[in-house]
């Protein structure tokens, strides 16, 4: 990667900031790379349980991030997976015990899903994508972002889930019987009936699915108006990856598609061709097991 | 030159039978059966069907006018999806129950998917089960003469009486257009006359659960049970008229046999085995999942290709 090249939103590559708004925005990690889907469906019933969920594992991505690239030349290749679990698992009991001990009630809540961060994807992702491979400060920032982008992301989601699936917002009641809304508005607020399924499991995949859906749309919106968004989800690490100009991507498709026709004309000729030498063979062949 | 020798593109031979034809011989064959829920339940019931035909015929209009597509209201499928989608609630529903119902079936469950033709599920069993889950008390609360009560299903499980020549007129709770036998079996015989459907999927899926109903049921070959069965929840309605919806079941002669069986073990594993009585809805929304697997291994060799992986026959 040479330093003159431009990283995401128009930061200079690889550097802290250019890390941080890479990780939130241009590759956040659930609404754009879609990975750490596990968490994301399965911990967001409500907005708080998203934010502390996401917290952990922002800890978690940020200092495993941070001591994998200070580790990254020891490390042999061969065994950097069994290496990056027991970095990442370390920082996981510490966040494990710290929660267990101050804040019992969201150790309850989230259960199972706390010492399942170890295989969070998005832990073994950077590891493996960027940490393994950069220095420890854009490493650890690169930690930072990503699991912001996280947080906030599942933040919504539980806000979202909480809100139609029950009513309330960060358990204050919004909507529904008991609502703290006061006045007329408040009486229109009573009679909202939670739908239910929002805070089971098919109401995740439901606001996920329009909240990618909304992502994609800003930034269909923003192609159309001529805005360059070819820094939006293929910054970072993946931009190796050459940035082709729409128009000319359209022409190069069409130039292939001729060529392909071309190509193809050609070739059902030529399997005609041998069709005909086979039928030719075969009559031969029986004629010969007529003789 | 005379026309015979005429060149043009396939298809040469044309039918008159179009999507808006069958949609129409389909809400036709429901009527009987919504017609005896609305006798039988009251003005109320049929507030609820209206008001569910017009949400999702207006939800389709909206979408296709707001995403500037095609306007298909006209091929009457969102007015079916609307029929059975109201047929499938109880008479008691509040106003916004078919209303949501009528906006998730064709918003989400069929227009989000690309439209008519392209839906995974059946649309009205997709918004059924969204309502079930997410208000199960509203959607099980079930009236007849004004007295709640509960379905002869659930009355059957409980290891209670019931009247199954009632089950068969109709005249017992729940939902507006699943409690009449003869209803929708003349309904069903409409459709099967003109040839909209077959017996294939009704046929294979009643036997199998009759059968399985017979090994599991704890009944034995008890004539009594079997028929209670057979007449209560929506298994007859949801053989003839969802099961049979022609985007979400399989095209194969074969396939229409195995996605029959897999609901009918389906219906009886979720009505004998789980913790409600009624399983038909979610029997066949699993049975839709299946489709394009079934339609995978169902799919019939086109004469003169070997199937893959049989090596070449010796010739001699």
């Amino acid at each position: 990667m040479s330093e003159e090249k431009k990283g995401a939103l128009g930061f200079k590559q690889d550097t802290p900031a250019e890390r941080f708004f890479n990780g939130l925005i241009v590759e956040n990690p659930t609404l754009v790379l879609m990975i750490g889907m596990c968490p994301t469906l399965a911990v967001t019933t409500s907005a708080i349980n998203g934010l502390t969920m996401g917290l952990a594992t922002t800890f978690v991505l940020a200092l495993s991030n941070a001591v994998i690239a200070l580790l990254r030349k020891v490390i042999p290749d061969t065994v950097r997976i069994p290496a990056f679990i027991v970095v990442i698992a370390s920082f996981v009991t510490l966040v494990q015990l710290v929660m267990q001990a101050y804040v019992p009630v969201m150790y309850e809540a989230l259960g199972v899903y706390i010492p399942l961060i170890v295989v969070n994807c998005i832990i073994f992702g950077r590891a493996e994508a960027y940490a393994s491979k950069h220095d420890v400060i854009p490493s650890f920032f690169d930690g930072v972002g990503m699991g912001l982008g996280f947080t906030c992301a599942i933040t919504v989601i539980g806000l979202f889930r909480e809100l139609i699936g029950g009513g309330t917002m960060f358990d204050v009641q919004i909507f529904g019987e008991g609502t703290v809304v006061p006045g007329a508005i408040g009486y229109f607020f009573g009679l909202y009936q939670p739908i239910r399924i929002f805070i089971q499991q098919a109401g995740a995949f439901i606001v996920l699915a329009v909240l990618i859906a909304i992502m994609n749309q800003v930034k269909f919106n923003m192609e159309k108006k001529g805005k360059d968004t070819s820094k939006f989800g293929v910054g970072g690490c993946c931009s190796d990856v050459e940035i082709k100009d729409p128009h000319k991507v359209k022409e190069e498709l069409l130039a292939k598609e001729k060529a392909a026709k071309i190509i193809k004309a050609d070739k059902e000729e030529a399997i005609k061709e041998e069709t005909v030498k086979e039928n030719e063979a075969k009559e031969k062949a029986g004629e010969e097991d007529e003789k | 030159m005379s026309d015979m020798m005429k060149v043009s593109s396939n298809p040469h031979v044309r039918s008159s039978v179009t999507t808006s034809n069958i949609m129409m011989w389909v809400v036709i064959a429901l009527l009987p059966a919504a017609g005896f829920g609305v006798y039988n339940f009251g003005v109320d019931a049929l507030i609820i069907l209206i008001l569910s035909v017009i949400s999702t015929v207006l939800t389709e209009f909206c979408y296709e006018k707001f995403m500037h597509k095609k306007i298909t209201i006209g091929d009457f499928s969102a007015v079916v999806t609307g029929l059975l989608l109201g047929m499938n609630l109880p008479s008691t529903a509040p106003w916004w129950l078919p209303v949501l119902g009528g906006i998730f079936a064709i918003l989400v469950v069929k227009m989000l998917f690309g439209g008519l033709g392209q839906n995974f599920m059946n649309p009205a069993l997709g918004a059924r089960c969204f309502l079930i889950i997410s208000f199960p008390a509203l959607m099980t609360n079930f009236v007849t003469d004004t007295y709640t009560s509960a379905t002869p299903l659930t009355a059957l499980k409980n290891g209670e009486e019931v009247v199954v020549i009632d089950m068969i007129t109709g005249k017992i709770p729940g939902t507006i257009g699943e409690t009449s036998m003869i209803a929708i079996v003349l309904g069903a015989c409409i459709l099967i006359m003109l040839g909209i459907i077959d017996l294939k999927i009704p046929g294979s899926y009643i036997v199998s659960f009759v059968i399985f109903i017979i090994l599991f049921g704890g009944h034995g070959f008890n004539g009594t049970y079997i028929s209670a069965q057979l007449a209560g929840g929506g298994l007859m309605l949801g053989a003839f008229f969802m099961a049979t919806d022609y985007v979400t079941c399989p095209i194969t002669v074969k396939g229409k046999y195995i996605y029959g069986i897999i609901l009918g073990i389906l219906t009886g594993i979720f009505r004998v085995f789980g913790s409600s009585s009624e399983g038909v809805s979610y029997a066949i929304i699993i049975g839709n999942l299946l489709v394009p697997l079934i339609e995978k291994f169902t799919l019939p060799r086109a004469f003169g290709i070997r199937p893959a992986g049989r090596k070449e026959e010796n010739k001699a």
